[in-house]
């Protein structure tokens, strides 16, 4: 009897354990469908948000809309002088971040001893990374549109935008370098080469990929910075193209484009939204479906970089 | 790494050993760039804006209710914009926090590798949205929405921009609070699944409360760049400071006065002009202290594992 009243309670105790596991099951799965629901919803905002600017901006994708420059009515304008703008702003952008930061990522990782100085430098790169864009704004306005005298121009734009995009290119030179084993570097050492030998033969040879994937994301986001162009003053009605960067006589160059007055994208289409005619806004989507294919383009490629260097490279 | 040994013939060669110390001293420069941006940034703010507090009492500025700098009866106050800035923060955060907690428990706890693999890019394509697009979205879009539950909603008002830049913040909670997470030792899920708990007894009641402080970290961080976010608020909130924590109304925000301000006719070294600069000292100031306490909140939790 007493063993039998034993098995019973065990056999209560089993099931109440079953239903126990049963609902505990329960939660597992209906927090696995939740997470799910929620990358869902994230993943259809993107498209929605996406299919929004190409629908709406639909009937502007025509060359004219791409050769004609902005207008007081909406049918004819359109945005040459911001695509212009665009590329010459970050063709000066690309020139100063890119050397200057895989310069101080390569100092960082490979030239600087683990002293206070180090330190400072670390905890000012990083904190850079922090700063609002907008503040980076207030820089130029104050530093190289007043102090240094450059004006609303190309040059301060492009200046600006590097600034933004220098801890990006630093710290992806940093990550880039750190997978580096030191066999790499000591077996250059040992045929005698000098440091710098090692870092331009070497170091940054076989860091280039993780170096390009951290540029193109800095480059995406350069192009969609508006914030601090506004702020530095640039101007929104340009109806004109800054003078040729390359021209038929010697010297071939040209760099009177450097203090041009200028637009962007990002700043054409903040224009063209913050304007109460429906027909402007038409104008604005298009801009902006330009904008958001060139970023998504740009990340895209970055990202399946990253995902092949880590798939190829094994050291 | 230690020093290599060089040989005596290298060594002595004289071109090299000048070359070598050139190349470094201009990588050293070019690190010290960053430590000069930081110098450039406080110095050019704080020098802008010390003739604005000349100008403004400190403490007209930290206490009046009102701020036309742009009008004629002029008030510096500082508080519209400060109210403006919180009370979208404080929407962002609301769709944001519970939204990036839950996708960074799913990414570390629940998916598989091909998942996880197939997600994290898409989160990257949302970090890389420019902000101006999200500002349409919140104004043509959102908004609009909202106005048919809510018919009274005006056309700029902080709920649209809010709601917009809580979707812009996910990705930033989400991968930083998944990196903390999946940085807590294995042995404590063994330990957890071997006592019997599921997998989300195991997030829940175990992973989560070991890595609170990255996940407070991440929030931290995430609320700086609400707070520093410009476009989205400028175009779709309205550009009128407004005292107010009242979600529906328009506001200005610290960023959106500084754009407005800056979309007009700047006198260099009007009072207009120095106003900016006070504004984004009181913004620096914000997301500095914020950074920091993220950091030392960061730290804190890789220093435990």
């Amino acid at each position: 009897m007493a063993l039998n009243k034993k098995k019973l309670s065990a056999l209560n105790d089993l099931q109440t354990i079953r239903e126990m596991i049963k609902r505990h099951k329960k939660n597992d799965l209906a927090f696995a469908a939740l997470g799910m629901f929620v990358i869902a919803s994230l993943t259809i905002t993107l498209i929605v948000l996406f299919l929004d600017l190409v629908l709406d901006g639909y009937p502007k994708f025509t060359l004219d809309f791409f050769g004609n420059f902005p207008s007081r009515r909406a049918a004819r304008a359109g945005i040459l002088s911001a695509w212009v703008g665009s590329s010459l702003v970050l063709i000066v952008t690309f020139f100063v971040a890119v050397p200057l930061g895989i310069a101080a990522g390569v100092y960082l990782e490979e030239y600087s001893k683990k002293n206070w100085f180090a330190d400072i430098i670390e905890i000012n790169v990083s904190n850079l990374a922090g700063v609002p864009s907008i503040i980076y704004g207030l820089l130029a306005l104050g530093l190289f549109v007043y102090s240094f005298g450059l004006g609303q121009s190309i040059l301060t734009a492009g200046l600006t935008l590097a600034l933004l995009m220098l801890p990006i290119v630093i710290v992806s030179t940093r990550e880039a370098i750190r997978a580096i084993p030191v066999h790499i570097r000591e077996a250059a050492y040992a045929v005698g080469a000098t440091k710098w030998q090692v870092v331009i033969n070497h170091i940054v040879q076989y860091s280039y990929g993780g170096i390009l994937t951290g540029v193109i994301i800095g480059m995406a986001r350069a192009i969609g910075e508006t914030a601090p162009l506004i702020t530095i003053g640039a101007l929104t009605f340009i109806a004109f193209l800054p003078p040729s960067p390359v021209t038929i006589e010697p010297p071939f160059l040209n760099l009177e484009w450097l203090n041009a007055g200028f637009t962007v994208l990002p700043i054409q289409m903040f224009n063209w939204i913050s304007r109460p005619q429906h027909a402007f806004h038409i104008n604005a989507a298009a801009t902006g479906a330009v904008i958001i294919i060139l970023t998504a383009l740009m990340n895209g490629a970055a990202i399946k970089l990253r995902y092949n260097i880590r798939k190829k490279i094994k050291w | 790494m230690s020093e290599p040994i060089i040989s005596a013939r290298l060594s002595k060669n004289f071109r090299r050993n000048i070359m070598e110390r050139f190349i470094e001293f201009s990588l050293l420069c070019s690190a010290a760039f960053a430590v000069f941006i930081t110098s450039a940034i406080v110095y050019v703010l704080v020098s802008e804006a010390i003739p604005f507090f000349q100008h403004v009492s400190i403490y007209e500025f930290l206490t009046d209710t009102v701020w036309t700098p742009n009008y004629s009866i002029k008030h510096y106050g500082i508080l519209p914009l400060v109210s403006g800035t919180l009370t979208t923060t404080f929407i962002a955060l609301i769709v944001a926090v519970p939204l990036g907690t839950i996708t960074a428990i799913y990414l570390s706890e629940f998916a598989t590798h091909k998942v996880r693999e197939t997600i994290k890019p898409i989160l990257e394509l949302l970090v890389g949205v420019p902000t101006v697009v999200f500002g349409y979205f919140a104004l043509m879009l959102v908004t609009p929405m909202l106005q048919k539950i809510y018919p009274d909603l005006t056309t700029f008002n902080m709920l649209g921009p809010g709601i917009v830049m809580g979707v812009m913040i996910v990705p930033y909670i989400a991968s930083l609070a998944e990196d903390s997470m999946r940085a807590v030792p294995m042995a404590m899920r063994e330990g957890a699944y071997a006592m019997g708990a599921t997998r989300f007894q195991t997030s829940i009641r175990v992973i989560t409360p070991a890595a609170i402080s990255g996940i407070v970290a991440a929030y931290i961080l995430a609320i700086s760049r609400a707070v520093g976010e410009t476009m989205i608020v400028a175009i779709a909130a309205g550009q009128q400071p407004n005292f107010t924590f009242n979600p529906v109304e328009s506001a200005a925000t610290i960023t959106s006065y500084i754009v407005s301000v800056a979309l007009g006719d700047l006198e260099h070294g009007g009072i207009g002009y120095q106003s900016i600069f006070a504004a984004g000292l009181t913004l620096l100031v914000m997301t500095l202290l914020l950074n920091i306490l993220g950091h030392m909140t960061r730290k804190k939790f890789a220093e435990r594992y």
